[in-house]
Order: structure tokens, then C-alpha cells, then sequence
């Protein structure tokens, strides 16, 4: 179910993108063709297009401590931080469903020609499979980098992560661990992958004790904190923001580097709103602080949590302590979304120096729609009139 | 809407194209590297290759013949996969070219192993019935699958199992105090008494730590046994689990990633008829699990599990092909579970006595083992008197030390969660040592380590 879906996928996000796939452009050639030789079917320019992209990628500036950079989307820095671990790690191993041929966001490409079949590998189809297996190969000595399809399809290997990868180590006595696994899932909206291709799961599995989860907002964090991740010694999921996969260019350094792990970063310092967000929504949060400037002249300090759990309790709070005011954006549900957990967290450490309410926007309490994306989303104008409701408290 | 139709049928066709040319290029490449011992491709050389020339099936899923007669497949489970068997009820090896000519030396072994766990599970059982520990689970019935199978591999091989393997670990040598430390969750417990009683684990036995969700280990043996092969350390992996838990999604995710991905790795079913109060035939339909293995392409046996030099025989020889070709071997050992499920279970409530009696008195795998030791003249009642006595001695002396023990300090409630501890956690701790010392008389600290 998971793979042929994510060829469909594939073909519309890949079709930015004519000479990386050959396959795409054909397809949407022919298709253009066919629409032209029938008449009643004209382009409605005003209808038929599709919307906007709902942020504006903020590329950061070009790293200097970590050697030569080149330009990568964020697919090709996890390639590069992957083929930096093929290289230095001998036991690692890659596996998961159409990695083989380069996966269906290209994020494997090369890797299985440069390495060899032993370790980079399609395994059946099957979640559960992939995650246990992962666990073993760990457990077994190895570095295994597991790729689950769509963040969506993580949910059959949900009772693999949470009640082993999650709990080895404590139940073992640290006899044995499974911290040498890695899994990798694409994540978040892409503007028409509706209720299985568009989810943000980081909630689920922050109630998890045992795991870490961590989503970062572009390349550069993409390779650092994936290469972190593999590093660490403890299982963590890694989410990376499909809608940026293309989209998402900045000079990424081509050696490895570690970006730390449960480490907020304050991407913008500001002294009247504290705004905090992870992926995408980190760009669409910058966006809304420049318009809050700009519109209300209110200084928004934006912090990007990029770690999940355990989180970064301190940088935020330390924030909320300046700016009176927190506002917190994630495109998962409100109801048992993350935000809470940093709300009450706040609302606890922070008490006396809130000024207003903690705002929280979030995705609607619905399964992702499709054709209603634009309006589900958490948007800057969403954002935007939170920021002025908080400051007009 | 047809449009639509010939633009997908045209798209899947020339991803039909692009996928076979990725195929036939993979295959091409597979020729001309030299075959390695460990990384050998049987799947691809059993797949047919292309030819469009030839009058016979195309179809990339499998490789078979047409036929002009509509006919279904029917399962055989009348007359169902035949069961292995070395010696009789009686003791008496049954076809001389099957015995495994075991020295008297590691046969007395295997049934004092047998017993011992026995002894062991008898006496925890009652421990439990006292309230003494809070769980139990015995192996009555099965220990010939436990002590045969492991009898048969190496030391080092990684054992991954469900929860009624204790003789595996007692045959490796786990000392009574660990066991004992386990279910009584001392502070001597390797596992710092967080689990329930019998969840044993050992890194230097090469045990890895059981744990209560079912065929969670199926999958994650496949993914150890591939680790291994990739390090070309001559070693297998051997998984337990029970018919009961070959029915989870897991089980058919294990089994079939051993086949594709080549993993050198034994899978060890325990049919013993119930899962808890589940009879197999509320469980499958088919011809137990034995049956399932060809489906995914393995090597598959069924044995019968009161039958210690039986199970021996099987697992020696799936351990040797399964390290020598990489592949996974599929071993049914039928066996009937003669104790309740656990201590927290009364059997009674849905088998018959009779039915029970019957294998407890007729057909046990100690019993058995006895019986050809007395053939022999290795074996007679002083003999059984004297161990009885030892090895009951040996299981109260440890049984008292670990009931002495204090249990470990709560601290160790707060390690392992991760390999560091993170300050959030760091912080819980120190909240509930504040908590404690002002409401200390409400809590039990006397009973643990300081």
C-alpha cells in the first residue's frame, strides 16, 4: 500500500524536477499532450492551479567551522549524511522499502552502487518487519538506518518501537540496547497528500519514554542532526519535512558535523512574543514574526525545537522568561499535540511572568483533508492573528 | 474518465519498462561479480529469467507452468507434515542411523539439566501459590525442546526467545541465584528488577532479555542473524516462540524477511496445543506452523518435542545449513504444555484432567530421556534418589539467598531509559527523593538497598 502510493507522491513532488527523473517528465509531457487534443478540457488557469506554497524557505547562513559546503536540498544532505555514515561505519546498514534503486524521494540514490547490496537493501513490505528487524540488527552489532515510507505507514511498527526499541535498554539492565537504530521517515503537509501522506506523528511517540524524536527545519540541520541521531546511543525517529525535500537549498557542508541533540535554537532573539516551532512551520513562523515587525511592531524571539523528546525545556523557558508571551505552532492536531506539553511545561516553570495566555496553533482536530489543505493548515495569517489577540491581551 | 484510464495504463507501462530494465541490469551486474559465500543471491538465481521468445509464463511474481484445468490447491492437513522422532515413548532408539551417539557424559547432562528446571519450577510455582513471588510460569512438559535444542548449538550463538525457554539458559549455565534473583527482583537481578519474574536475559550467555509482547522477537532475530552474517563470525541465531504467537503480524514479518534477506537463523516453534486456553484449532486452519515455511521459501521440520535427541538431531544440522547457506530453518517441536499457563491461570477451567494426565504420566520428555538412560545402565533408582535430593537442595539454597536479598536502590528506577540520564528525568528523581524523605514512613525503603 505504502509503496505504490509513494510513487504517485513521487511523481508530483519529483516533477519540479525534469532531469532527475526521466520517468516524471515523460509522463507529464504526455499528459499535457492529451489535454490539449481535447478540446473541452481547457486550462482554468484561476481554478486549476495549484495553491501557493504556505511558507517561504528561509535558507541560514553558510556554515563555516565544518570545512567545504555545496549546495544541497534537503534530500541530498540526507544522502550526503548517510553516505558519510556508509563510509566512516563499516556494520551500518540501510534498509526499508524501494531503498535500493535510490527510494522515492531520492534520499538513497547512489548509495547501494558506492556500498554494495549487503548494505543497502529493499526489505518486504512491511512496517512492523522493518522496525523489529532494525531493532535485531542493532541488538545483533550493527548500525541500521531504517527508512519507513511515509511517517503515515509508521503505525503498524508502533508496537515495535514503543514497547521494545524504546524500552531494551531499561528492561535488560543495559545487558542489551537497541541505541545503534535509526529510523528515518518522511513527515508533515505537502499540499495534496491528504490523510496518509500529510501526517505529523511526533505526539504519538513523545509519550514514549526511551526514544528520541527530532525533525529538523532544513538541510544543514537535516545532515547534522541526522548524523546525530545515528551517532547517539539511545533509538531515535527522524522526521524530515517532505515538502522540503526539493524546496529546502542552502550550502551544506559535504564532511560530517553533529548538530546536538535536545537543543532548541533560538533562530531570531526578540523581547515581546516568544514563538516556537519545528520543520516547516519553522519558516512559516519567520515569516510571521518579519509581518508582526513590520505590521505591529512587535519583536518576536523565534526558537526552532528541531528535538521533539526529550526537549529542550530550558531554552524555551529561559524565552518565555524575557518575553512574557509564548506562542507555539505545530500542523499536527491541537488535542494531545506536542504544544500542550510545552504549554503546561511553561505555564509551570513561568507562572509569574506570563502575560497572556499561551496561544496554541495547531492543525484542526480532524484527519488531514485533501482538497481542504489550505484551510487546515496552521498559516501565517492563522499565526499572524494569534500574535495580535496575545498582544492586544 | 477514459482519457484518464489510457494515461494511467500508459504511465504504468513505462514504469513497467523502467523497473524491468533496473531488473535485468541488476541480474546482468549478479552475474559478473563472483559469488560470495555470504552474500549469495538464491531468490534472484530461482526467479526465471525474461524471454519474450519462448510459449511459457512471463509473470515476474512466480515461476510456473500454465494449466488448461481449473483447480484449487487444496491444503493437506489430514495427513499433515510427518513427525521426527529418534526414540519411542519406551526410550528405545528407533533407527540406529538417527542416533546421535551421544556420550554418557552429555546425556546425564541433558537430564539433569531436564530435572533441574523441573525441581526449580516446582518449588517457584509453590513460592508463587505463597505469595512469596508475584508470578510464575513453568516449563513442565517442555523441557526437551529447551535442553535438546540448545544442546545443539554453539555457546556463542545469540538466543532470542518468548518466556518458557528457561532450560535453554540453564543448559548455558545461569547460575539458580540468577534465576531465583530474577523472579524475586533482588538487587543481584542483572536486569535491576524491572521486569516480571521469569523475564530472564543474560549478555554473557548470549541470551538476550525476554520481554512480555509476543513474536516481537521474530522480526528483530532476522535483523540480529543479518548482523551477524554481515560479520562473518560463524554464528546463528535461534528464535522461540509459541503457536499461539506464530498467529501475530510479527511472525509472518519475522519469517518472511529471514527467507528474502538470507539470515542465517533458526526459528524454533513450541506447539503445545494451547495458547492460554486457545486450542490450535481456534488458532490456524492449516497444518500447524511447520507448514507455513515453504510458503516463505524455508526450510521447514517437524519433530516431536518429547523427543530430546530428536530436537538435538534437527537443530544440529538446521544450525549447520543455516551458517553454511545463510538461510532460515523452520523447526515445529510438538510438545503438550502439561502446567497452567501461569500462575495466574487455572487449566482446568478448559482442558480435561485426562487429557493433561495423559502426557504428564505416558509422554514426558524427562520420563523418556530416563528411560533410555536405564537401557543403557547409566541410570537407576539410587542414582535418581540421590539427584532428587541434590538438586532440590541446591534449588531451597538459592531460593532462601534470594529471598534474603534487599531488592535494588530506586535510583534504578530512573537509569536505562536512555544511556544518559536527561536533566527533565534527572529532575523527576530528585522530586520524588524530596517526596520521600518528608512522607518516608508510607513507603517501603527498608526492603531496598541504600
Amino acid at each position: 500500500m505504502a509503496a505504490a502510493a509513494a510513487r504517485l507522491l513521487l511523481r508530483s513532488v519529483s516533477s519540479k524536477d525534469p532531469v532527475t527523473n526521466i520517468h516524471a517528465s515523460l509522463h507529464n509531457s504526455f499528459g499535457v499532450t492529451l489535454l490539449k487534443l481535447f478540446p473541452s478540457c481547457t486550462f482554468k488557469p484561476k481554478t486549476q492551479k495549484r495553491h501557493a506554497a504556505h511558507f517561504t524557505f528561509h535558507p541560514d547562513p553558510v556554515p563555516t567551522k565544518y570545512g567545504s559546503t555545496m549546495k544541497m536540498n534537503l534530500f541530498q544532505s540526507v544522502t550526503s549524511a548517510l553516505d558519510n555514515t556508509l563510509s566512516s561505519d563499516p556494520t551500518a546498514v540501510i534498509f526499508g522499502e524501494d531503498v535500493a534503486f535510490g527510494g522515492v524521494f531520492r534520499c538513497t540514490v547512489g548509495l547501494r552502487d558506492k556500498y554494495g547490496k549487503d548494505r543497502v537493501f529493499n526489505t518486504p513490505l512491511c512496517e512492523q518487519g522493518i522496525v523489529g528487524f532494525g531493532i535485531g540488527a542493532a541488538v545483533g552489532g550493527a548500525t541500521a538506518i531504517a527508512e519507513i515510507q511515509f511517517a503515515d505507514y509508521i503505525f503498524p511498527a508502533f508496537d515495535q518501537i514503543v514497547n521494545e526499541a524504546a524500552k531494551y535498554r531499561y528492561r535488560s539492565g543495559n545487558l542489551y540496547d537497541c541505541g545503534n537504530l535509526t529510523i528515518r521517515a518522511p513527515w508533515g503537509c505537502v499540499g495534496h497528500g491528504s490523510l496518509y501522506h500529510s501526517q505529523s506523528p511526533e505526539a504519538f511517540f513523545a509519550h514514549c519514554p526511551g526514544i528520541k524524536v527530532v525533525v529538523p527545519r532544513g538541510p544543514i540541520q537535516a545532515k547534522g542532526l541526522l548524523l546525530s541521531c545515528i551517532a547517539d546511543r539511545n533509538p531515535c525517529i527522524f522526521f524530515e519535512p517532505k515538502i522540503l525535500y526539493r524546496a529546502a537549498v542552502e550550502q551544506v557542508p559535504t564532511e560530517p558535523y553533529l548538530i546536538p541533540l535536545s537543543q532548541a535554537e533560538v533562530l531570531q532573539e526578540g523581547s515581546d512574543l516568544t514563538v516556537v516551532a519545528w520543520g516547516t512551520q519553522v519558516h512559516v513562523m519567520r515569516e510571521v514574526a518579519a509581518m508582526a515587525q513590520e505590521k505591529l511592531g512587535v519583536s518576536c524571539e523565534v526558537i526552532d525545537l528541531q528535538t521533539i523528546l526529550p526537549w529542550d525545556i530550558e531554552t524555551v523557558c529561559k524565552s518565555v522568561v524575557k518575553t512574557g508571551r509564548l506562542l507555539i505552532s505545530h500542523e499536527a492536531p491541537v488535542t494531545g499535540g506536542f504544544a500542550a506539553e510545552i504549554s503546561s511545561t511553561v505555564q509551570e516553570e513561568c507562572f509569574l511572568n506570563l502575560e497572556a495566555p499561551i496561544t496554541r496553533v495547531c492543525g484542526y482536530d480532524t484527519p488531514f483533508p485533501h482538497i481542504f489543505e489550505p484551510f487546515y493548515i496552521p498559516d501565517k495569517w492563522k499565526c499572524f492573528d494569534a500574535v495580535k489577540r496575545m498582544i492586544n491581551y | 474518465m477514459i482519457l484518464k484510464m489510457a494515461a494511467v495504463r500508459r504511465m504504468m507501462k513505462l514504469y513497467g519498462l523502467g523497473f524491468h530494465a533496473i531488473r535485468q541490469q541488476t541480474s546482468l551486474r549478479a552475474s559478473r561479480v563472483p559469488q560470495q559465500r555470504a552474500f549469495h543471491v538464491n531468490g534472484a538465481q530461482r526467479q526465471q529469467p525474461f524471454d519474450s521468445s519462448v510459449e511459457k509464463p512471463q509473470f515476474p511474481g512466480a515461476s510456473a507452468e500454465f494449466v488448461d484445468q481449473l483447480e484449487f490447491i487444496k491444503p493437506n492437513v489430514i495427513s499433515g507434515i510427518p513427525i521426527y522422532r529418534v526414540m519411542d515413548r519406551q526410550g528405545q532408539i528407533i533407527r540406529p542411523t538417527e542416533d546421535p551417539q551421544l556420550s554418557k557424559d552429555t546425556v546425564l547432562n541433558f537430564y539433569q539439566k531436564m530435572t533441574l528446571l523441573n525441581t526449580m519450577d516446582r518449588i517457584l510455582y509453590e513460592s508463587q501459590r505463597q505469595g512469596r513471588i508475584s508470578f510464575y510460569m513453568t516449563n513442565y512438559g517442555e523441557e526437551g525442546t529447551h535442553i535438546g535444542s540448545a544442546a545443539a548449538l554453539n555457546p556463542n550463538d545469540l538466543v532470542f526467545g518468548q518466556y518458557r525457554e528457561a532450560g535453554v539458559l540453564m543448559f548455558r549455565g545461569f547460575p539458580l541465584d540468577l534465576f531465583m534473583a530474577q523472579c524475586y527482583a533482588n538487587a543481584d537481578d542483572l536486569g535491576k528488577g524491572r521486569q516480571m519474574p521469569v523475564h530472564y536475559g543474560s549478555r554473557d550467555l548470549n541470551f538476550v532479555t525476554i520481554s512480555s509482547p509476543l513474536a516481537t522477537q521474530l522480526p528483530q532475530a532476522a535483523g540480529a542473524a543479518y548482523a551477524l552474517k554481515r560479520e562473518n563470525s560463524n554464528r546463528a541465531v535461534i528464535c522461540y516462540f509459541g503457536e499461539g504467537a506464530a498467529s501475530e503480524g510479527d511472525a509472518h514479518a519475522g519469517f518472511n524477511f529471514a527467507a528474502t534477506l538470507e539470515c542465517p537463523l533458526i526459528f524454533f516453534c513450541r506447539n503445545n496445543g494451547y495458547a492460554i486456553s486457545t486450542p490450535t484449532n481456534e488458532q490456524y486452519r492449516g497444518d500447524g506452523i511447520a507448514a507455513r515455511g515453504p510458503g516463505y521459501g524455508m526450510m521447514s521440520i517437524r519433530v516431536d518435542g518429547n523427543d530430546v535427541f530428536a530436537v538435538y538431531n534437527a537443530t544440529k544440522e538446521a544450525r549447520r545449513r543455516a551458517v553454511a547457506e545463510n538461510q532460515p530453518f523452520l523447526i515445529e517441536a510438538m510438545t503438550y504444555r502439561i502446567g497452567h499457563h501461569s500462575t495466574s491461570d487455572d487449566s482446568s477451567a478448559y482442558r480435561s484432567v485426562d487429557e493433561v494426565n495423559y502426557w504428564d504420566k505416558q509422554d514426558h520428555p524427562i520420563s523418556r530421556l530416563r528411560h533410555y538412560m536405564t537401557a543403557h545402565g547409566w541410570w537407576g533408582e539410587d542414582e535418581e534418589r540421590a539427584w532428587r535430593k541434590q538438586s532440590r537442595k541446591l534449588v531451597m539454597e538459592a531460593f532462601e539467598r534470594a529471598e534474603r536479598r534487599l531488592k535494588p536502590h530506586p535510583d534504578l528506577m530512573f537509569t536505562d531509559v536512555y544511556e544518559e540520564m536527561n536533566p527533565g528525568l534527572q529532575k523527576q528523581k530528585e522530586s520524588m527523593w524530596r517526596h520521600i524523605q518528608q512522607y518516608k514512613e508510607h513507603y517501603p525503603l527498608d526492603l531496598y538497598d541504600k
